[in-house]
């Protein structure tokens, strides 16, 4: 094997004599200043391994191929890309964005493989470079140099005064500490302090509003249609939908739409009034079974809406935290820690209304939670 | 009497039954759609015959599970084996059978789809090339279609129920796939997945997935309409028949879209594209650095 | 090449130029022929650089027509599902870049799964220099560079696959401000001030935005810099064979074959991820939907470099602390900072404490084998066992969901898993090593079983074993047998220096059980054809 060949046809002399094996390569520079005489390269090359023609000569032609590949590749993707793409007034939609997205990225493919296939066959078949050798050296500076720089470095700072003058060192740092911190306080900004917005949902200002024009509650409405529930319409035992307080779309600035519904998204689940444990002090939360949990997860947050009409579970998809629906979505299993907290539901007019905010901060637990 | 209870519990009893009804009725059923509600037919013996049809087969394939009232069954310690069909309608029949979910073969956490039993298979293949083959088979179908009706008809008469939705509630073409879309996303996809692709529920139970040979949108109306299993009810007064069929039209229109970012790699998310870049892209590399680097075949000339 | 003394004028010339101003020649000389040894796991930290600079070439195309902003926008354009629906402009765009702008998709997927090649590669680089022991002095500092180019990474994925605003990315989002609530005493201000206010808000989009292609970037490339500059200035680690020793190194020369091998890499890396762009679909964004608060899909999973997170959060019990009008919730608090914290930590201070441990201050250039340091490649496996149990924790579902278990069982499963794992992944490594150990002694000792059975005189039947061949006996005579330290306390009751005080005593505990069950692989003095004997360079003898 060509890797076992000994190295032969180095003129450098080595720099620490004593070693049998001879190298080639560069020594370190000081080495190379010492020892080297007035800039003439060594004549390295002198090494290089001589390939037999014919098989050199078959394996360029691969090589050759290989690039012309490359070549026509790369044409193909510029040429789809000009005369094809964009006809029909260019691309739209889905089936063109298949094609498309197979032509140029079929023939990118194509030209990038091919041409490290060329290379690769080049190294190895065509490249006449012998392994060489070359000395490692620790990087650790003599002794000499290192107390020569220690000196140094001892001789500025005494020259500068820093070691002689506490009071300029000491004051030096006092102004640094503040300056430091500077740039964090221009943090501030970044956002507003909690306050009390964990604490309330859209919920509670839509049933102030709806309880100040006399009414006992707001609307509960079907998240995506805007439709408010009335009691009969949600009669079937093992209904679930998502809902949200009337006028959360259309009341709100719209860049705070979202940011509310974050907040305020809740399920409706229909649970067999036999099957349905109201909690203590909750007795008149629900109306004939049908409840209303926070559909954000008390855990991180993710919406738990994953409902089992057969065990009553409420499950979230993100971490599988799952509540009993029956037994006022206390947890069963999973990381979560507290319930998710329950809307006060009543009926009014045959609509299905919330009759307060939720009692509780939904989401997930904070430090100032309690 | 005893002679007639023993020939009904023959396999090919219940076809006898039928085929001697077929007979009898003509053509009027070679174009029966199984979304024509049977409890509307004019004619009140037919309709009292279909019933007994009904009947009989609800004896042959059902009861022995669901009791022969339909009230259910449990077991030894009272916990319920299989729950009473009273009042379940026409959709839930036509949903559990029409998948093969029903009659179900060994009990287990959840009920898999499965080709129906062919006494009510109406899946069934007709195109042959022959046409008495195809005659024969097309027979069976709709002789399937109607021994369907007929069962829907007679869970009907115990106890009502949600009715079949009409081929025009369901037609995907029609639905409004932006609105089915948002109605997917929040009520549905959390169980089947945002494409549709299915998930795991507890204990082994799972959200089957809505592809193409899972589910007709006539299929997807009734579960969503009857809730089928651990699937909750999303009843028409609370998600409108439009809204239904706008998320068919969602389901429909998502899982025939092609994928145009080459191989949809099962549209699970980033688990499969992990096991993708670990296994192809850096599987494909080292393949690559292996090669480069390995020793050299360097043919070198002879000295 | 000896012929052509003087290069042509095209490159004579700029090369004259850059030498009148910089002097830049001595540097060329110096380096064009450096040596680089040859092994295909060195390549692999290669694919982390390639996909960096696909990344930045990708990603720069890409901000041409992304739009960093949360303002609602109704959709109206050419993927026709979701005509009429409100979604944010940062989505809406990255619908047009994905079906408007020709190569868009293509760009798009390419980018992403060279993120994902990129953060894979660093782990199988990184695996690769611990486990072959390069990480130990003088690359200490390489090593930490890459636990940070690692963490960065981390950083840098997550907040790119937040960017469009889809039903997933969001989701991460909404997990992401979970956790910063959990923190305990800040965390409702960190919340605020991440997000802006409440989440989701407007100005999330536009702030990681900045993080994503400026600063993290910027530290990226200044960390990924130093990291070849000093593997260039201390050269590369080689593998324990012939002719590479501590004081040499042997391999092909940077000019030409070392470059047009990395060149044909770069070339490979791009071709593997342009092959995955063009037939792998990647975060199919328009299937996801946007971002909507109260949706959620099944499986919903973050990028595979974050599924530990993702899977220590699931697997977690629900511990919450509440007392004194305050909550602490451990059941986010230890999943978030614990696993990652472990590992990370304990990445960035092992080269130390195994310093520490065996007392081993010299420098190391050829690499360990992995079985002749039991206790590494063990706490490694471990460390393997216990990243990749919560990894596949973070799928449960998807497994649940595949092969039917219960949901419930599986997240048992992960929680015992996850404790007993590692400790089992330790005891097998460690009995494996010690048996390769055990088979190198044997073919020292004996030789290889050559097959030929011989009798002998006396009818006695015997297979003749034969020396190993030259390479393997070298291969295995790296092995640097355990020196017993001496005993902590000597014959006259002084303490030896190192095992003082309890700090002293521990550490002589771990030398220990860092060297006690090694097996000495010893050459019994005959056959003097091997290279490293007969040239002094003994690796064991060096003490530089």
């Amino acid at each position: 094997m060509s890797d076992d060949n000994k190295d032969t046809g180095s003129h450098e002399p080595r720099e620490d004599g004593g070693t049998p094996e001879r190298v080639i390569g560069t020594p370190s520079p000081a080495a190379e200043k010492s020892l080297l005489p007035g800039g003439a390269a060594p004549a390295e090359g002198a090494a290089a391994e001589e390939l037999d023609e014919a098989s050199a000569k078959r394996a360029e032609r691969v090589v050759a191929v290989f690039f012309l590949i490359a070549f026509a590749a790369s044409v193909a993707f510029i040429a789809y890309y000009i005369g094809w793409s964009g006809r029909d007034g260019g691309m739209h939609g889905i089936h063109r964005t298949r094609e498309s997205n197979l032509w140029l990225g079929g023939m990118m493919t194509l030209a990038f493989l091919a041409m490290a296939v060329g290379v690769t066959i080049w190294v190895r078949r065509l490249m006449t470079s012998k392994p060489i050798i070359q000395e490692r050296h620790a990087p650790r500076a003599t002794e000499e140099t290192r107390a020569s720089f220690a000196a140094d470095f001892m001789e500025g700072a005494a020259d500068s005064g820093i070691t002689k003058r506490p009071l300029l060192r000491r004051t030096l740092l006092l102004a640094a500490a503040p300056l430091g911190l500077a740039p964090l306080v221009l943090l501030r900004d970044l956002g507003p302090k909690p306050g009390t917005r964990l604490r309330h949902t859209f919920w509670g200002d839509a049933v102030k509003k709806a309880q100040s024009q006399g009414k006992k509650g707001v609307r509960l409405v079907v998240d995506g249609t805007d439709r408010p529930l009335r009691v009969s319409d949600f009669s079937s035992p093992g209904g679930m939908i998502t809902v949200l307080p009337e006028g959360i779309e259309h009341d709100l600035p719209e860049e705070k739409v979202l940011t509310q519904v974050a907040k305020a998204v809740t399920i409706l689940i229909n649970v067999p009034a036999d099957q349905f444990k109201p909690a203590k002090g909750r007795e008149n939360w629900h109306v004939g079974g049908i409840v209303a949990y926070s559909k954000i997860c008390t855990h991180v947050g993710c919406p738990a809406a994953l409902y089992e009409q057969t065990t009553h579970h409420i499950l979230c998809p993100c971490h599988q935290s799952t509540f009993d629906a029956t037994d006022a979505a206390k947890v069963v299993f999973g990381p979560a820690a507290r319930p998710l907290p329950q809307l006060p539901l009543a009926v009014e007019d045959g609509y299905l209304v919330a009759t307060s905010d939720y009692h509780e901060p939904i989401g997930p637990s904070f430090w100032e939670r309690g | 009497m005893k002679r007639i209870t023993a020939w009904r519990r023959r396999p090919w009893a219940g076809y006898a039954v039928v085929l001697a009804a077929l007979a009898a009725i003509g053509v009027i059923y070679a174009g029966f759609s199984p979304q024509t509600d049977r409890a509307e037919a004019e004619n009140t013996a037919q309709a009292a015959q279909d019933l007994k049809n009904g009947q009989e087969l609800f004896n042959k394939n059902c009861a022995s599970c669901h009791g022969l009232n339909a009230e259910g069954t449990k077991d030894a310690k009272g916990k319920p084996i299989a729950p009473s069909l009273l009042g379940v309608g026409a959709a839930s029949v036509d949903f559990q059978v029409s998948t093969g979910r029903m009659p179900a073969m060994n009990p287990g956490a959840q009920m898999p789809r499965k080709k129906p039993i062919p006494a009510f298979d109406t899946e069934l293949k007709t195109d042959y090339a022959e046409p008495e083959k195809r005659e024969a088979a097309e027979k069976q179908k709709a002789q399937a279609e109607k021994n369907l009706a007929d069962l829907r008809a007679f869970v009907t008469s115990l106890g009502g129920g949600p009715e079949v939705p009409s081929a025009a509630a369901t037609d995907p073409s029609k639905g409004d796939v932006a609105v089915g879309g948002k109605l997917f996303r929040t009520n549905c996809a959390q169980c089947h997945s945002f494409v549709g692709s299915g998930g795991a529920l507890t204990g082994g139970k799972y959200a089957p997935p809505l592809d193409k040979s899972d589910v007709t949108p006539t299929q997807i109306y009734e579960a969503m309409l009857t809730g089928p299993q651990a699937m909750p009810v999303f009843n028409d007064t609370t998600l409108t028949q439009q809204d239904k069929q706008a998320i068919i039209a969602y389901v429909v229109q998502t899982r025939e879209e092609p994928n145009p970012g080459g191989n949809g790699l099962g549209r699970i998310g980033p688990v499969s594209e992990g096991l993708v870049g670990w296994l192809i892209g850096i599987g494909l590399l080292v393949l690559a650095a292996t090669w480069i680097t390995a020793k050299k075949p360097k043919k070198l000339k002879k000295s | 090449m000896s012929e052509a003394a003087t290069a042509p004028k095209a490159v004579e010339g700029p090369l004259t130029f850059l030498d009148d101003r910089l002097g830049s020649t001595t540097f060329f000389k110096r380096n064009m022929k450096k040596v680089f040894p040859d092994h295909w796991s060195f390549m692999l930290g290669e694919i982390a650089l390639y996909s960096f600079i696909i990344l930045l070439l990708t990603g720069t195309f890409l901000t041409l027509w992304f739009k960093p902003s949360m303002i609602e926008v109704v959709y109206d354009g050419s993927y026709t599902k979701l005509n009429g629906v409100k979604m944010s402009e940062a989505y809406a765009s990255t619908l047009n870049i994905s079906f408007d702008v020709r190569g868009g998709l293509l760009m798009r997927q390419i980018h992403h799964w060279a993120a994902i090649l990129f953060m894979a590669s660093i782990m199988a680089h990184m695996l690769r220099v611990f486990f072959t022991g390069a990480y130990r002095k003088p690359r200490e500092l390489n090593w930490l560079i890459g636990v940070g180019m690692f963490t960065m990474g981390m950083l840098e994925g997550l907040f790119g696959y937040s960017l469009p605003d889809d039903l997933l990315s969001g989701t991460g989002l909404r997990i992401t401000q979970g956790v910063a609530e959990s923190i305990p005493l800040v965390g409702s201000y960190i919340y605020m001030f991440l997000f802006g206010g409440e989440f989701p808000g407007q100005d999330i989009v536009p702030r990681l935005f900045t993080l994503h292609i400026l600063l993290i970037p910027g530290v990226l490339l200044g960390m990924i810099t130093a990291h070849m500059m000093i593997m260039w200035h201390q050269k590369h680690t080689a593998m324990p064979v012939k002719k590479q020793t501590e004081t040499q190194v042997q391999g092909y020369p940077f000019y030409p074959v070392f470059m047009a091998k990395t060149g044909a890499y770069f070339l490979f890396t791009f071709g593997v991820l342009a092959l995955l762009g063009t037939f792998a679909q990647i975060n199919p964004i328009w299937l996801f939907g946007p971002y909507d608060p109260g949706a959620i899909s099944s499986a919903s999973q973050p990028d595979f470099y974050m599924g530990v997170l993702e899977g220590s959060l699931r697997i977690m019990p629900n511990w919450e602390i509440s007392a004194w009008g305050h909550t602490l919730s451990l059941n986010v608090l230890i999943p978030a900072l614990g696993p990652l914290g472990i590992i990370f930590t304990g990445a960035a201070v092992w080269p130390f404490i195994e310093q520490w441990v065996t007392g081993d201050k010299r420098l190391h250039h050829v690499n360990d084998r992995p079985r002749n340091a039991p206790v590494r490649t063990s706490v490694g496996m471990a460390a393997v066992a216990f990243y990749g149990i919560l990894w596949v924790a973070g799928a449960n579902d998807v497994l649940a969901e595949r092969f039917h278990v219960s949901l419930f069982a599986t997240t048992w499963f992960f929680r015992v898993a996850v404790f007993v794992g590692p400790v089992l992944a330790y005891i097998i490594t460690k009995r494996i090593c010690l048996g390769l150990q055990r088979k190198d002694a044997g073919i020292i000792g004996h030789g290889v079983e050559s097959g030929v059975i011989v009798m002998s005189p006396d009818g006695e039947y015997s297979e003749r074993h034969e020396p190993a061949r030259e390479q393997e006996r070298t291969v295995i005579l790296s092995k640097e047998n355990s020196r017993p330290e001496p005993p902590a306390v000597d014959a006259n009751g002084v303490p030896a220096p190192g095992s003082k005080g309890p700090l002293g005593h521990v550490r002589s505990r771990l030398n220990r059980a860092w060297t006690f069950d090694d097996i000495p692989i010893e050459e019994h003095g005959h056959d003097e054809e091997h290279g490293e004997v007969e040239n002094g360079r003994e690796p064991k003898q060096l003490n530089h």
